[in-house]
């Protein structure tokens, strides 16, 4: 469904008292007019700047406090000006990621709810154990990668294109609800498919929410963890700010604290994965450094993730630092007594 | 051969190595016919294994009486039926011989007899002299150091110090008529460090396959082992960029290793080059350097974005840094029947989008799948171009059109100027055929010379 068209009230960035959306993002400098002057170029598909150095974090999304997908328009024109974010190698080799295999399994016959995606994380598939995922099924591989990445690498369409199939692989389950392990999936149910008119058959559940609620029900068996934790935003959490007190309520279940930093909740800073894909060395070095630092200052002893993208992007240098980087589902495991898969 | 005089050179063998140590049982004669490639396995009479330097002597003197064909076996992993005892005879396997005898730790070199193997050797290197180690094939560990210099081996350290046989440092060798003879500056001096200053006769021995001597020692080169080791991978569309990438990455002398690889499957590596860039260093610091030298010599494709680095997930990483590569032997059985095989010219650099080219016409000319890995060979001095093509032993027409490609890979390597690496008996004619007639000469020559009975590794380098 190329043709999808997102959409967009020019009318609300006309009358914008802010123009966050630019002004605030972390990786240009730009101000209150400029923000505006491109805005309005690029509203009317005009060339700015702003698509040549856009690093993809999505922030802006968030940022935008009426709503209206500004980081959507500018991927959409990235894609329409032939603009490239990543060199054209590195998105051959994802668009082709995304095609099915003879190993991918289109349904999953026998799974009941409660059901969890874990999209395109087969190596999480022996952490979703325990009390805290009885019973639940488990659906994954490419008929169910909800494609969101793309919006990295200047090919929006194809999301669109692969989305609904996608989606009426799942709604073939009749799954009321689908916990949704990775919120790039969660965010492109709840905020990417509606951008674009595209329906959702299913009621998409965030992982941290689920997870939430598994603990209140196994709220006597919680042995306060104490210990300070830096967790990490992805990307895709922009898009789903709204879910974004699961993790302070986890947290406070969980007896650890969310130390107070500055590259934290709105003023996040990207794991730098795909800054490094992007091929801005200096700003990945420099990004991740001030992003630890920041970890190491407060004395954070853990790092906590929701997405296995920035666990492998930020682990490495987390653990330099004596940090120790873990997955949320895994921290509250933790928290009831269980070790993490793998852990020794 | 009568069964009288099978009989008694078996009780002689018996005599030399022991009961124990000789068979021509049927069950092990089988073992031996074969390698894991595509040539035509033909049994031997005896296998014996010697222990020492004088057993092996005493077994060369008694095949070269009787004029019985001898082929000296390491881990039997050319591919390319090398050891495939063609006029059947002895095959004398060397595994037996296998302790590292010396390492001289501040002459950064080893001396080792014949039999070691390469995962061996790392074991030893890892656990007694941390702070060196050797340029380690990505064969399988049970492959021998000395067969890998034997054929012109490359590995992790080619890329610095060239082929692994210009590492050698001196051999220990059995002539084909008995005399044991030493090689390099071994001949005069208890030190093994060099081949030079004296006149170079390893060339008799290195590269003709076993076909001159048998190699039962010989000292390698070690070199410093870094504390820290990374990858990075750059990828590309247009195979025409490779040689100039390459030639930019050498010119930093910032990298290990430089190896290219491409293939179809998985999905993610179709219609993609890669070129695999490995970086060791003391300290983050030293790695880090490093790192930013290779991003820097790159810039230039990068920003016009023909090609980029790979966002590696650690665990791909942790693949990439193993040491040998695993991902050689997974990629071997990708059509699930055990079949691995592939023509490895040393090409000059500038040859690889020709040579690539090729691989594609033939894998579709022939239906067949492909592994493309080449190595680069000191700072561009050339490369190996390995045209892998996995296949179906239980499909005897996947067989054929296998063997054709790897027929016609062959062709190919030699007409864009290559030389076929380690080739096959029916390659090594080929490469006869096309090569200098007074060099051909001298070759016959020297073989005549070294091995007047003509027992040594017989259907190899035998010119017409």
């Amino acid at each position: 469904m190329p043709g999808l068209k997102l959409k967009f009230d020019e009318k609300l960035c006309a009358t914008c008292p802010t123009y966050d959306c630019l002004v605030r993002c972390q990786y240009m400098d730009i101000d209150k007019d400029t923000a505006k002057a491109e805005m309005e170029k690029m509203i009317k598909g005009g060339d700015s700047f702003v698509l040549q150095q856009c690093v993809t974090c999505y922030a802006c999304e968030e940022y935008c406090k009426r709503g209206n997908h500004p980081f959507y328009l500018i991927t959409d024109l990235q894609e329409k000006k032939g603009i490239l974010p990543i060199p054209k190698p590195l998105v051959t080799q994802w668009i082709n990621i995304g095609v099915p295999g003879r190993r991918d399994i289109q349904q999953f016959w026998g799974a009941t709810e409660p059901a969890i995606s874990l999209c395109l994380f087969p190596e999480y598939v022996d952490s979703i154990q325990g009390k805290l995922f009885e019973d639940v099924s488990i659906i994954l591989g490419r008929y169910f990668f909800c494609q969101l990445a793309y919006l990295h690498f200047g090919k929006p369409s194809l999301i669109r294109e692969r989305l609904p199939g996608i989606i009426e692989n799942i709604a073939k389950h009749d799954f009321k609800e689908v916990i949704c392990f990775h919120d790039e999936c969660y965010s492109t149910f709840t905020s990417y498919a509606p951008a674009y008119g595209i329906e959702v058959p299913f009621k998409p559940i965030h992982l941290f929410e689920y997870l939430y609620n598994k603990l209140r029900e196994h709220e006597d068996e919680i042995k306060p963890l104490n210990i300070k934790i830096a967790y990490q935003r992805n990307c895709s959490t922009r898009l789903a700010p709204k879910k974004e007190h699961f993790v302070d309520d986890i947290f406070s279940l969980i007896g650890a604290e969310r130390v107070e930093r500055k590259y934290d909740r709105e003023n996040a800073l990207c794991c730098a994965g795909i800054i490094r894909g992007l091929q801005k060395y200096d700003l990945f070095v420099d990004v991740q450094k001030r992003n630890v630092e920041d970890m190491v200052n407060v004395g954070a002893e853990y790092c906590v993730f929701n997405c296995p993208a920035c666990f492998s992007s930020l682990s490495e240098a987390v653990a330099k630092k004596g940090i120790k980087s873990i997955m949320m589902h895994d921290l509250c495991k933790l928290a009831l007594g269980e070790k993490p898969a793998g852990w020794k | 051969m009568e069964v009288t005089s099978m009989d008694n050179i078996y009780k002689s063998l018996a005599e030399i190595v022991g009961e124990e140590y000789v068979s021509n049982r049927k069950e092990e004669l089988y073992i031996y016919s074969q390698d894991p490639g595509m040539m035509e396995p033909h049994e031997p009479d005896y296998v014996v294994m010697p222990k020492t330097t004088e057993e092996v002597q005493k077994i060369v003197k008694l095949a070269n009486e009787e004029k019985i064909p001898i082929v000296p076996v390491g881990g039997s992993l050319s591919l390319s039926g090398l050891v495939i005892p063609h006029r059947g005879g002895i095959t004398l396997d060397l595994k037996r011989m296998d302790r590292v005898l010396e390492v001289n730790e501040k002459s950064r070199y080893v001396i080792l007899e014949a039999g070691v193997t390469t995962g061996k050797l790392k074991a030893y290197l890892e656990r007694r002299h941390p702070n060196l180690r050797f340029s380690i094939p990505d064969a399988p560990p049970s492959a021998t150091v000395a067969g890998n210099i034997v054929i012109h081996g490359q590995g992790r350290l080619t890329q610095q110090y060239g082929f692994n046989s210009d590492m050698v440092t001196g051999l220990e060798v059995v002539l084909p008529t008995g005399e044991v003879c030493k090689i390099g500056s071994c001949s005069v001096s208890p030190y093994w460090f060099s081949r030079a200053p004296l006149p170079d006769l390893a060339g008799f021995f290195l590269g003709w396959f076993g076909t001159t001597g048998i190699i039962t020692k010989l000292g390698l080169r070690l070199y410093p082992k870094k504390k820290m080791r990374d990858a990075e991978v750059f990828v590309v569309e247009d195979p025409n960029l490779v040689p100039d990438i390459i030639y930019r990455l050498t010119h930093t002398e910032m990298t290990e290793d430089i190896v290219v690889a491409a293939q179809p499957y998985p999905l993610l590596y179709k219609d993609i080059i890669m070129i695999l860039i490995y970086i060791t260093g003391d300290s983050d610091e030293e790695v880090e350097f490093k790192r930013r030298m290779v991003w820097d010599a790159l810039r230039t494709y990068i920003d016009s974005k023909e090609g980029g680095f790979s966002m590696l997930p650690p665990d791909m990483k942790q693949v990439l840094l193993k040491m040998p590569s695993s991902d050689t032997t997974r990629f071997a059985d990708v059509m699930k029947g055990g079949g691995f095989e592939y023509c490895g010219p040393i090409i000059p650099v500038e040859k690889f989008p020709e040579a690539y080219k090729k691989l594609l016409e033939l894998t579709s000319k022939y239906g067949i799948t492909y592994g493309m890995t080449g190595r680069v060979i000191g700072r561009s001095h050339c490369m190996m171009f390995a045209f892998g093509y996995p296949f179906n032993r239980a499909d005897p027409d996947n067989i054929e059109r296998t063997k054709k490609a790897l027929h016609d890979s062959n062709i190919a390597s030699l007409d864009i100027g290559g030389v076929p690496w380690k080739p096959e008996v029916p390659a090594q004619k080929m490469v006869m055929e096309r090569m200098d007639k007074n060099t051909l000469e001298l070759m016959k020559r020297i073989k005549k010379l070294l091995d007047p009975n003509g027992i040594m590794n017989p259907g190899n380098w035998e010119a017409e």
